[in-house]
This record gives structure tokens, sequence and C-alpha cells, in this order.
């Protein structure tokens, strides 16, 4: 089974921050709805081959720290959760607003189980 | 300097799938570069809540033609981690050939191109004459050329006999052979190295930072290659990374080259020592038919005619291969559903594929999440592409080896 490490709104940034520092590498960050109201993001780091996977667990409509000044490589993956889910990111560095996939008339988003509208961060 | 926006691409002749660039460039020198991606995003990700995660197989092959059985192989290794499934040694084997045989024909593939980049059009015709028969072997072995279909959960749907195991031998032989007399030209050439050497440094300490994965985090000079983490057989035949350390082009071209002659020895060394064995576990011990099943009429004359189809590419001295497909080919139909978590990652020839997978013990996975090679590139290409000159932009593109299809799962 896959062993997470809780993780704080709060924290999102100083742990990204602190892995950048110990020579973590980003792997990816995931999404998934939970339930109707809240969404999991883990964020999936490397060094020597080893992973370790923190969990941030939000309810909805929250803002969540982009770590994307930290790593660069999480502005891709920011944008695709911003659009799949709506998930908004504050200070993510290259920033498509909801458009990096989706066309800007696209209201709903596609990859959350019960309909979320499309929102402006 | 006054600035001018340049559009690289959806369409443009080095890129067979449409990616946008949007290029700022100064007199002929490009000072930023800015992605546009969604022209041919499908949602593959989201068919898990109507496929159930038997049938996510053959969606996860077609992420990707050119990889689609590493894809396969680590969405079957997450379901199977879920699950508590252990493969059969020899199913790991076969796993590991057809693996290694993608990683052949997509770098043969993904040389080809390059030349065809930097108008070398016979070095590109060479290159892909010799991968038509690594091809020919997939086809022989599976059935198809690109897509083969061999991973199920808890093994193999195909097996290989004594008489195909030496018969792919043979072939390689004449394919590494062959290899071999290009590697002076794509190598040493003058022309090829003027194009490649120098053109998109990417240094070691971004290639790490930025995430790079595969040949392009191996051409800056870090030795990591999720064959080090022992999936499929790695875990009993060793691997050792080919690295280079220039970090341009040409740094990743080699490293592609080698890594085509190291994936040639692995399959020999994965066929010396194919245990014997079943092909596929008894998956929760409620496998519904686990009797071999006979090669269909059908599937019997798709094979002579893909073999009768283009006798060019065969040696006139090599035996034909065993039609007549072993027995012990278990379709596996899987009682018992996933209820879990789990991260797998294996190696695709453009770099480290990981899958995060999440099932709820219903027949539908919850979550299927797919971070692909050219996904995790695209940030160290927006760091490459500064400074270059525009008459660069399309081999330093290239040299990433960019698989939309990929990214745009």
């Amino acid at each position: 089974m896959l062993e997470t490490i809780p993780l704080s709104l709060e924290a999102v940034r100083d742990i990204a921050k602190e892995c950048f520092d110990e020579g973590w590498r980003l792997v990816t960050m995931s999404a998934n709805q939970v339930g109707e109201d809240s969404f999991d993001i883990l964020y999936h780091y490397d060094k020597d081959l080893t992973m370790k996977h923190y969990r941030l667990t939000i309810p909805k409509e929250t803002v969540v720290p982009s770590i994307s000044p930290v790593y660069f490589a999480a502005l891709l993956v920011e944008n695709e959760i911003r659009d799949q889910f709506g998930v908004c990111f504050s200070d993510i560095v290259l920033d498509f607003a909801g458009a990096l996939y989706l066309e800007e008339e696209v209201r709903a988003m596609p990859f959350c189980k019960v309909s979320v509208a499309q929102k402006q961060c | 300097m006054a600035r001018t926006i340049l559009p690289f691409g959806p369409q443009h002749p080095v890129l067979p799938e449409p990616l946008h660039l949007k290029l700022t460039i100064e007199d002929e020198t490009v000072v930023e570069a800015l992605p546009t991606l969604g022209y041919v995003h499908r949602g593959l990700e989201k068919l898990c809540e109507v496929r159930d995660f038997n049938q996510m197989i053959q969606i996860v092959e077609r992420v990707c033609g050119i990889c689609s059985c590493l894809h396969a192989l680590c969405y079957c290794e997450g379901v199977e981690q879920i699950m508590g499934v252990e493969v059969p040694r020899r199913a790991k084997y076969l796993r590991t050939i057809w693996g290694e045989l993608h990683r052949i024909h997509s770098h043969l593939l993904w040389l080809g191109l390059f030349a065809d980049a930097f108008g070398f059009e016979s070095l590109f015709m060479q290159f892909w004459r010799v991968r038509e028969r690594v091809m020919d072997i997939m086809e022989a072995t599976c059935g198809n050329r690109v897509v083969v279909s061999v991973n199920v959960i808890g093994g193999v749907r195909r097996d290989l006999s004594p008489e195909q195991c030496q018969w792919i031998e043979e072939q390689l032989a004449v394919s590494e052979k062959e290899i071999k007399q290009l590697s002076d030209t794509i190598l040493s050439d003058y022309t090829v190295k003027k194009r490649t050497v120098g053109k998109g440094v990417l240094t070691k300490e971004q290639a790490y930072q930025l995430g790079a994965v595969g040949p392009m985090l191996r051409g800056s000079g870090w030795a990591q290659d999720a064959r080090q983490t022992g999936y499929a057989a790695f875990g009993e035949l060793g691997f050792d990374p080919i690295v280079e350390y220039d970090g341009d082009s040409y740094a990743r071209c080699a490293v592609r080259f080698r890594e085509t002659l190291q994936a040639i020895d692995i399959v020999r060394l994965a066929i010396a020592r194919l245990p014997a064995g079943e092909t596929a576990a008894n998956v929760s011990g409620a496998m519904e038919d686990d009797t071999p099943k006979p090669v269909s009429a059908g599937e019997r004359r798709d094979i002579m005619q893909a073999y009768n189809r283009d006798k060019r590419h065969r040696l006139a001295a090599a035996p034909p291969p065993n039609l007549d497909l072993p027995a012990g080919l278990v379709a596996a139909k899987v009682k018992g559903k996933p209820d879990g978590e789990a991260v797998t990652r294996v190696e695709q020839p453009r770099g480290e594929l990981m899958y995060y997978l999440k099932g709820n013990g219903s027949k539908n996975m919850e979550r299927v999440r797919i971070r692909t090679p050219t996904f995790a590139n695209i940030p160290p290409l927006l760091a490459m592409l500064p400074g270059c000159e525009l008459a660069d932009v399309p081999v330093i593109v290239l040299s990433i080896d960019p698989c939309i299809s990929c990214t745009e799962r």
C-alpha cells in the first residue's frame, strides 16, 4: 500500500523548499476527488530512486500555494490540475488560467465526478 | 533590439504531432519560449470510470503506440501491487523482452527522425530500415507490430518458444551489426556534429532541478534510470544506465544510440536466462479459465499473412519463426477488485513513466494518473531554448524526443 505523509496547506511551499534543498526531485503531482467536496493532492518526490509522497486534502474552493516558484517543473502539472479539477493555485510562474487544455468557454471541470464549475482564482 | 513573436508548430515538419511553441526572438536568437498544449487531448485517464480495471489495459496501451507495452506494464504492475499478485518469473522476463524490443524500435525511430530533422535523409532511411526488423519480431511474437497487447494483470498473454527465441537472437544479431555500421555516421559525421554539438545545452544541475527524465537526464550526466528499481526482471538481470555528460543534443543522441545496443544485450540476456514456468498468475486464486487456449485459425492466418507480406526484411539464411504460438497462452480473467493505492514507475524509451493508481474495491479504478516522460521534459525544454539560434530550434525540440500523444493522454 502507498504510504503518504500528511501535508497541511500552510506547509505546502515550506515542504517543497525543504525537499528542494535536500536534493529531492519533483516527479509530479496527482489530484483525485474525494467525495463531493474535497480533493486529495499528492506531491511525489524522488531522490536516488526512492520516492516519498505527501498528501494534501483540501475542501473545494481552496486556493493552494503553487510550488512552481520552488520547482519550475510544477507549472505544467498545476495548470493541468486546474484544468481538470478546478483547483486553483496561487502564484504559478506561468498561469494559463484554466486554458492549458480547455477553451475559455468551457464551464465544467471534466475530471470531477460531481460537476464543478470553472472559477476564477 | 525589437522583439518578434514567432509561432513554432502546431504543424511543423519535425513534429509528427501538434505542439505549439510561442517563440520570442531578438534578431535570430530565441529569448523566450511558451508552450501551448491541448490540440489532441483525449482524457484517457477519465475512462477508468467507465472501463473496468482489466479493460483499462487496452486504454493505457493506446496512450502512446510507440511505448504501448511499457504503459501496460506500468499499469499492470500497479494493479498487481494493490492486489498483492505475485507475477511468475517467466512472465517478468517476457515483459522485459518485449519492453526492451519497444525501446529498440522507439530509439531507432527517433534516430531516424533526428537525422531527418537536420536533413540527413539517407541516414533516416537506414535507421528505419533496421527498425523494420524489430517490428517483424514483434509481429511474429505478438501478432501486432506496435500495440503488442501482451500484458495482463498477473502476467502475459503470450509466450515464446525456444525456436522463436533463437530466431529473435539471430534477427537481433543482424540488427546489431547494421546499427553499429551506422555509428560512425550518427556519432562522428561532421554535418551531424555541426548541428548537434553544443545545441540545446541542459546543465547537470538544470536537468535535475527541472525534473528532466530519460535520455534528457542521462545526457546531462545523471546515472538515473527507472530500470534500476528492478521492475519486471531487472531485479535479477541487473542494469547500469548509459550516461553522457555534455548535456547537449549530441549527448542525448549518443545516449539513445548506445541504449539501443544495450537493449539488444538485455534482450539476449533475458532470453538466455528465461526461466521455465507459467506466464500468468492465478490472481486471487480465482482465475476463471486457466487452460491453454489454442491459437485461432484467424490469428494464425494473420501471422502468416504478415510474414509473407514483405520478405525483403528477412534474412534468407534465417530460419522462419515457429508460427505455432506455444501452449500456455493464458487469457487470465481476474476475479477480485483492486482496493488501495499504488505508485509505479518504469523506464519508457523517452524516460521515466509514472502511474498513480487508486482502486476503491469496485471494478473501476477510482483514479488512473499517468505522468509521461514528455510531460516532464517540457519544462527543461523551455529552459533550453532561450539563447539558442532560431535555426536550431527544430533540432533541440526533437532532441527531447517529444511524444505529444503521451503528453496529451
